[in-house]
Order: C-alpha cells, then structure tokens, then sequence
C-alpha cells in the first residue's frame, strides 16, 4: 500500500513540474530518433530489404567471401588486441601502483595515459607507415630493410594495441588501487614471496577486472575503422567491408544486414562486459585502501620494470611526435631534411586546408556544449530523479556506447536518406551540417552520461533537497545549486566532446557530403592516396586544436574551477 | 616455537615528522602485550614495524636472539589479524585458513586436520566452505584469528582486531582470542586504544603517547599506579588537584586538607594529585563542596562535586556502603585514602608517591 502510494506522490511531485516533463519527453524523443530508430531500421531493413521478409540478404552476405574473411579477420585482431592491450595495461598500472617512480618516469607514465585521449585515430597509423614502412625511417634508411611491410594484420594488432593498451592501464590502475594492501600483507606474513602473493591474491582479485579491461578493449578494435582502413592494406576488418560495401558497391540494403552483424557481436561483448563482468568486479574489490601498497624495493624487480615501461612509453610517445615532424619533411620517405613547412601551406593554398578546419571546428563546436548538457541532464535524471522512464533512458544512452559508429552510420543513411521509414518526413536533415552535429552528439553522449554520473553521484541529495525545500522548482535547482557543483565536470565533459567530435571519423564519413570539408576525412583520404605528408599536416593541425582545446580547459579549471579537479579514478 | 620480542630504542620517521621517538619493550615468551594510546600515538607505526611492512629508522628489533631489523615479512614467521579483518574474498573460509600452511609447504596430508582444528578452535567448522562475502563481521573475524593462529606464529600481531565488530560482539571475541591465546601460548602484541578492552585482556600493557611510552605494566599496576598524569587520565577517571609537596610526603591541597603520603623522592613545590573517583569518599572534614548532581548507576551511585574555589570532582560511593543519597545542594566534605592516591611534580610530571 504504501508503496503504492509514494509511487503515486512521486508522479505528483514530477507532474507539477512542468519543466521536467518537457524535458523528459524531448529526450524520449532524441534518444528514440537517433540512436533506437537508426538501429531498428537496420534490422526491419535487411530483413526486408529486397521486398520480401526474411533472411534472403544475410544468405547472400555471408555467401560473400570477403564478409566471411571480414568476421573472422575482425574477431582475430580484436581477441589479440584486447590480450595484448589488458597485459601490457596491466603491467603498466602494476608498475604505477607498485613501484616509486622518478619524476621522468611518472611524466612518461602520464604523458601515456592521456595523449591517445586527446589524439585524432589515424596518428599511430600515419607513425606507423613513416618508421617502419618500405620507406620507413627505421627500416629502410636504419636497418636497410627495403621491402619491410606494416599493411595488414600486423600493422592492425600493433597500432591498436598501441592505441588501446593505456585506456587498460587507467582501468586496471584504478582497480589495484583499490586492493586493500592488508590482503596482501596478511598473505606475506603467512610466509608468501612476492611473485607468490601477485599470483594467488593480487592476479585472482584482478581477473574480473582484466576480463573488463580485455571485453572494452575487443570492442573498441572491432568497432575502430580508421585504423584498418588505413594500415590494414587488404586486410579488410568488418568496419572497413561496410564502408566499402556501401561506398564501392553501392550495395545499401548488404551494408545493413552487414552492421547488424557487427552490432550483433559488440553488443554481445557490452552485455558480458557491463552484466557480469563489471558486478563481479565491484564484488571483489570492496575495500577502499586506506594506506598505500607495499611497494616493491628489490632493485632487481624494480629497475627492469620501470626500464621496460619506460621504453614502451618513450616509444609511443615517438610515435605520437613523428606526425608532426612527418609532416616537415620535404619528401616522405626520401628527403627529410631540410625540414619545411611547405606541405603546411599546401595544406591552405590548394587543399582548402582553412575551410576544412572551420568546418570541423564549428560544428565540433556547435555540438559539444549540446553533448555536455545533454549527457548532464541525462545523468542528473539517472542519478537523482525517480520516473517510469528512467530506465529506458539509461538503456538507450548505454546502449550508444556499445554501437560501432561504422554501425550508426550506415542506420543513418538507411533512416533519414529517404526520411523516417522511407516516407520523406525530415528527409531534410540528410546531407545538411545538422545531421553530422546530430551523430558528434551521439556518438560522445555515453561518456559523457558516464562521467556525469560519476560526479553527481559523489554529491550528497540533501544538498538539493534543501533547495526544494526553500521552494526552486527543478530547473532552479539544476541551474544553481547541481550545475556549480558539477562545473568542472560538466567543463571537462565540454572539452571532451568536443575532442571526440573533431577526431570521430568512422560514422561521419559516411554521412559527410562534399559541401562539408572535415579534417578527418581529408586525412583519411590523403592517407588512402599514399599523400602521407598532406596526411600528416592536416592530422598536426587536428592535434594543435585538440591539445589547445585540453590545455584550455585544464588552465581554465585551475584559475576558475570551484572544486578541484575531479580525478580520474 | 613461540618467541619473546625485544625492541630496543625503536625510531620511526615519516619525511620530518618522527612517528615513534627511540620505543623500547621487552616482551616475553607467550605473554598478551597490548599497545594502547590514543589515535595517532605510533601504535599501528609500531606493530608494522615488527611485521616488517614499515621500514626502520632506528633501533633493534629481536625475535628471541635473532635480530629481524634485515628479515623480509614473509621470513618473520608472524600471524597478524588486521581491522578490516584481510580475509581473501575470492577464497573459501577454509582455503583462507590453508593459505599460511600451503604457503609454507605444510605436506598436504597434515593441512586438511590442522584447518579444520583451527575451524573447530573458534567455533566455525560448519562454515568452512562458505565465501567470505557469505559471512557476518563476526565470523569473517573469526576466520582470520583462525588463519592467523593455525600456522603457529612464533609471534601473532592484532591490529585493532575488533574495532569493525559491535559493543557486545567485541566483548564475546575478546573473550575468544584471550582463551585461545592462553591456550596456544603464543606471543601475542595487541593494539587497541580502548583501555576497557586492553584492561581485560592483557597480561601486560604499554601505554603510548606521540611516539612514546608513557609506562609499562600489568592492568594493575597501571591502573593503580599510574607514573604520570597522562596515563592517570587515559586509563579509567581520574580526579586531578593543585597542590603542593612538603617535607616529608606530606601534601597541602590548597589550605583546606593536608596528608601524609607515601613518596619515593624528596621533591617539594608545586604539585599535581590524582585520585581515582572511588578513592574519595564524603567524610565530616575535608575539602568543602556542594553536590551539583548524583546519579544512580546500580552498584554504585555517581556524584559530582563543585568545590568552594570553583572545581568539579567525580565521587563514586559503593551502593554496598552507604545507605543514604546525597541530594543535589547538600553541602559536603570530601577526603581520600593518602595510601593509594597518586601525587606528580607539577613540572615535569613525574611520579613522586610510591
Ligand atoms: N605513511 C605515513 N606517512 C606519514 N605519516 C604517517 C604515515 N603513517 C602514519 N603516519 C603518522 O604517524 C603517526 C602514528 O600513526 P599510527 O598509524 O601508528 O597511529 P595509531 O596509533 O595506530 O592511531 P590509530 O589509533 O588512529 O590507528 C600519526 O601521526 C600519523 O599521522
Ligand atoms: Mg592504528
């Protein structure tokens, strides 16, 4: 009874606030518009594309060679890469939380962790390409190696572990911290060496979590396009045989039943991962260290470990440097010196390098502030409301996050190119800048919802229900009491967007026409002509405004921010 | 084999802050040694250091007469039971407890009957194949005592074992781990800074103050005789007055009372006294005062005493005793037995009745 009845004053209290109905509605609204639609019509679409209902469009896909190689290839590079990144993640955290680095090595340790956050996908690619090609830097011209290729699987598995392996780090750092130090110390006093307490105490706490870290980093690799589109040569991953199968073979309804699959298989992943793997996780790291670890003094561990990071550290970092640098060579792969800035002003002259940064710029920045307030919302709904709808809020925003945007793409071009179910309503918005705004907000709402939770969560409800209290209807509340709170959250989710927006490719290039130049896309296609040096300086002018964008708002924080800055964990 | 500790002159440093100041202890073979002070007085520092998970700045540590300063912690042969318990949680209750003696290469065929004595010691044998998230605070702390004890430690360390666990809980476990202690024999060094608690459990106890201890004996002795003001006031009530030494012990509590005490040294001046609310009693002269209240605890009936120059004391009377209450306002006289008070150098605190 009483539940029934706080249920139904819940209604009541949600009902008299006008504002927080409409903006339920509106969201219901965009969520179902342009994530849930996009993806529904890929389905009703490939399986009645050809007129008739059933599975006559995946007979014929997977009757395709090439789609068969695609899975198989896809799924090959994503469990290798997800081993591969969790390990060297893992050893990474273990050193950080373990060892008491030098201030160089801690520098590089950071350094790691956040440039693949602030870089635009191709980097390592272009870097990749320039050191260790046929006309690589390191292979021809140090090692004399001249037919030395990096296209293909290989080239695939190392710059995606490359790229991926620090976003395991930061995983699993926060997780090892999180061991509380007196399991393992009660395990040493009962008499077990170090490698004995790594093994059966710190490696078995850890293994949900390294099972999480693995499942995210799988479905980042199956769902990166730029990567193997750019070194994977003939090597054809399943993002990179959708883009082609709608680009080359014109062959749409093929395409969807294509990104079904795809969908199918991270989908599947994002269950496993966020159901099981993420409770389990939480299940055995309850304890909030309260001291830190016992360090590791041996020298003889200690030194070779922190070397080994070190050198893999300084190593991305180079690779990470060599794009600008690549971008000043007077012809790649034979010239490098003396260093020039003429491809720079080609960049402007002929290839129209200033409308292309406008474009990216302002419709990045149109939609990041849209994200940021969006994925708040979101979370303060989540967070701190109660509402029958709630749940198909969060779903859907989750949901986004495990959508390729290969994936996103193709249901766009399927659900707006003729209009909402092919009737010609908002048609409109098909091939016009609204529509890439749309997909930049969609594709970096999940985390920015992700970290806006995170943060409102650590606000105590009292405070704002004090405000109710004193009589402010929601949107008062929001906008004076949560908002303050949150600034440097909702700040850095600001800047975040807008670092996802000017680096995200994978959906946007197919929905982008030629009336919008996107630095992306230049590169991309630079990049796919074999112009690595216009590749190189359209990706510099892209890292140039990312990291000013990053240093920014971090300089903004500091100087203006109400609480510090929210760390990372 | 159960070990005696020797620590002598003990230096711990954190950066500039010194946390333990030159400790010394001498604890002997299969004795309960509690660390008891306040938060922040070096205990945890301390008992860290003997289990070689904090480095030493200064002094020797010795296990019976092997000095330790250099032996890495899983070498110590020590058990330790931490706050929190430190259960594995990915463990059962049993590969909990087996841990220490795989880990030790205890032959297979004599682990299984050891774990399960261990389990049957402290009154869990039927949960042995249960996880601990499975288990309440009170089990989860039996678990590790048992985990603790079963490899038999030459010395077991306990950390505030049963600050998680609630008032009646703790009472029961500390029961526990005293009779198991008495039984195993084994050395046993014990924080805790709950004096009630390092009162009833301990043979001997050291109470400590900013990295320094401020005396050491048995629950007795301490509590009877406290050696300075500090000790006198963190273990149990304590009443203190301004007062002054003269020749011979005898002390003049501002004009109003003078005794005779036992004393040990011939300082005279300025002096502080303590006594213990049960060591004053109502008598027909003495100290001038005014009750402000009493109340009525059972056994024994609590007063408090405003005296004339402005000062409350806290009276304890034996309900046994007496057969009236003093009322709130009633006028009164307090004295106390000269034989068991404590009198201190106002100074340097020092102890000056024996
Ligand atoms: N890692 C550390 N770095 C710096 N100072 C420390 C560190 N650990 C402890 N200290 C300081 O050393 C002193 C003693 O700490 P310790 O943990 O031994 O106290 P404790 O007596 O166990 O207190 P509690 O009863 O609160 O557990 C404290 O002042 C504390 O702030
Ligand atoms: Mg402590």
């Amino acid at each position: 009874m009483a539940r029934g009845q706080g249920a139904a004053l819940d209604r009541k209290k949600l009902m008299a606030d006008p504002i927080m109905v409409t903006t339920i509605v509106l969201l219901i609204t965009f969520l179902t518009l342009f994530i849930l639609y996009p993806l529904a019509i890929l389905l009703v679409d490939s399986f009645v594309g050809d007129g008739s209902f059933g599975f006559s469009i995946f007979k014929r896909i997977f009757a395709m060679p090439t789609f068969t190689r695609a899975i198989t290839n896809t799924l090959k590079v994503g469990f290798v890469v997800g081993i591969f990144s969790s390990l060297i993640g893992l050893l990474f955290a273990y050193v950080e939380v373990y060892v008491r680095m030098n201030r160089f090595a801690g520098g590089l340790f950071k350094l790691v962790s956040l440039l693949p956050v602030v870089s635009p996908p191709f980097v390592l690619s272009l870097s990749m390409i320039m050191l260790f090609g046929k006309a690589g830097i390191i292979t021809r011209f140090l090692l004399h190696i001249y037919d030395n290729s990096v296209y293909g699987y290989w080239g695939i598995v190392i710059v995606q572990t490359l790229t991926f392996f620090p976003v395991c780090y930061m995983m699993l750092k926060g997780l090892l911290k999180n061991i509380d130090p007196s399991l393992e110390e009660a395990a040493r006093d009962m008499g077990a060496g170090r490698w004995k307490v790594f093994a059966d105490v710190t490696l078995p706490l850890m293994l949900p979590g390294l099972g999480n870290a693995f499942l995210v980093t799988f479905i980042e690799s199956i769902a990166d396009f730029a990567n193997p589109m750019i070194i994977g040569g003939s090597y054809d991953t399943l993002a990179t045989t959708i883009y082609l199968q709608i680009t080359g073979a014109y062959d749409k309804a093929g395409a969807a039943a294509m990104a079904v699959v795809l969908l199918c298989i991270t989908l599947l992943m994002f269950a496993v991962q966020k159901y099981y793997l993420e409770a389990k996780t939480a299940a055995t790291l309850t304890g909030k260290a309260s001291r830190g670890p016992m360090l590791i003094e041996d020298k003889s561990v200690k030194v070779p470990l922190t070397i080994f990071c070190s050198l893999v550290a300084l190593f991305v970092i180079m690779m990470y440097i060599c794009v600008p640098i690549g971008a000043c060579f007077p012809t790649w792969g034979y010239k490098f010196f003396p260093l020039t800035g003429k491809w720079f002003k080609q960049v402007f002259t002929r290839y129209h390098g200033f409308k292309a940064f406008k474009d990216s710029f302002v419709l990045s920045l149109i939609a990041s502030p849209i994200t940021a307030l969006l994925s708040m919302i979101i979370s303060y709904l989540v967070v701190k409301r109660k509402f029958k709808a709630k749940g198909f809020i969060e779903a859907v925003s989750m949901l986004a996050m495990a959508v390729p945007g290969t994936v996103l793409g193709v249901g766009y071009i399927r659900g707006y190119s003729g209009g909402l179910f092919h009737t010609g309503v908002l048609q409109g918005i098909y091939g016009t800048g609204l529509i890439l705004i749309i997909v930049f907000v969609v594709r970096s709402l999940p985390t920015g919802t992700r970290s806006g939770i995170s943060a409102l969560r650590q606000i105590d409800k009292s405070i704002e229900e004090s405000a109710y209290d004193m009589g402010a209807d929601s949107l008062k509340v929001f906008m004076t009491v949560t908002l303050p709170l949150i600034k440097d959250s909702f700040l850095s989710g600001l800047v975040t967007a807008f670092v996802r927006s000017i680096t995200a490719i994978s959906a946007i290039i197919l929905l982008v026409t030629p009336s919008f130049l996107l630095i992306t896309v230049q590169i991309n296609e630079f990049a796919e002509k074999g112009s690595y040096s216009l590749a190189c300086a359209f990706a510099t002018i892209l890292i140039i405004i990312t990291y000013s964008a990053v240093l920014l708002m971090n300089l903004f924080i500091k100087y203006f921010g109400t609480s510090r800055k929210i760390k990372e964990d | 084999m159960s070990n005696a500790v020797i620590i002598k002159d003990a230096v711990k440093k954190y950066g500039d802050f010194i946390a333990l100041k030159g400790v010394s202890l001498d604890i002997k073979e299969g004795e309960f040694f509690t660390l008891l002070g306040p938060s922040g007085c070096g205990k945890t520092t301390l008992l860290r250091m003997i289990a070689g998970f904090n480095s030493i700045e200064g002094g020797e540590f010795y296990f019976g007469d092997r000095l330790i300063n250099a032996v890495p912690a899983h070498k110590r042969d020590i058990g330790m039971v931490f706050q929190n318990y430190a259960i594995f949680p990915h463990l059962t209750v049993e590969e909990n407890v087996a841990y220490g003696l795989k880990a030790r290469k205890v032959p297979k065929a004599q682990i299984e009957p050891r774990v399960k004595e261990a389990l049957e010691l402290v009154q869990i044998a039927h949960l042995a194949k249960r996880k601990p998230n499975e288990l309440s605070g009170g089990q989860q702390q039996r678990v590790a005592l048992a985990r603790a004890f079963v490899i038999e430690p030459s010395v077991l360390l306990m950390d505030e074992p049963l600050s998680n666990l609630d008032a009646k809980l703790r009472v029961q476990m500390r029961t526990v781990i005293k009779k198991l202690q008495r039984k195993l024999g084994i050395t046993t060094i014990y924080v805790t800074h709950d004096q009630e608690e390092a009162l009833a459990i301990s043979d001997r106890i050291a109470v400590m103050k900013d990295g320094v201890i401020m005396q050491c004996g048995t629950p007795t002795e301490i509590y009877a005789k406290p050696q300075n003001p500090f000790v006198a006031g963190f273990i149990g009530v304590s009443n203190f007055l301004d007062c002054t030494m003269e020749q011979d012990g005898l002390v003049d509590i501002k004009g109003e009372l003078k005794v005779k005490v036992p004393v040990k040294s011939t300082y005279t001046g300025p002096a502080r006294l303590s006594a213990r609310p049960e060591q004053l009693f109502f008598a027909e002269a003495g100290m001038p005062g005014e009750v402000q209240f009493s109340t009525f605890l059972g056994d024994f009936i609590e007063y408090e005493v405003k005296l004339d120059d402005g000062q409350n004391l806290i009276v304890n009377e034996y309900t046994k005793d007496t057969t009236e209450v003093h009322e709130a306002g009633e006028k009164v006289f307090l004295n106390f037995d000269p034989q068991r008070i404590s009198v201190y150098e106002a100074e340097s605190e020092e102890v000056i009745t024996c």
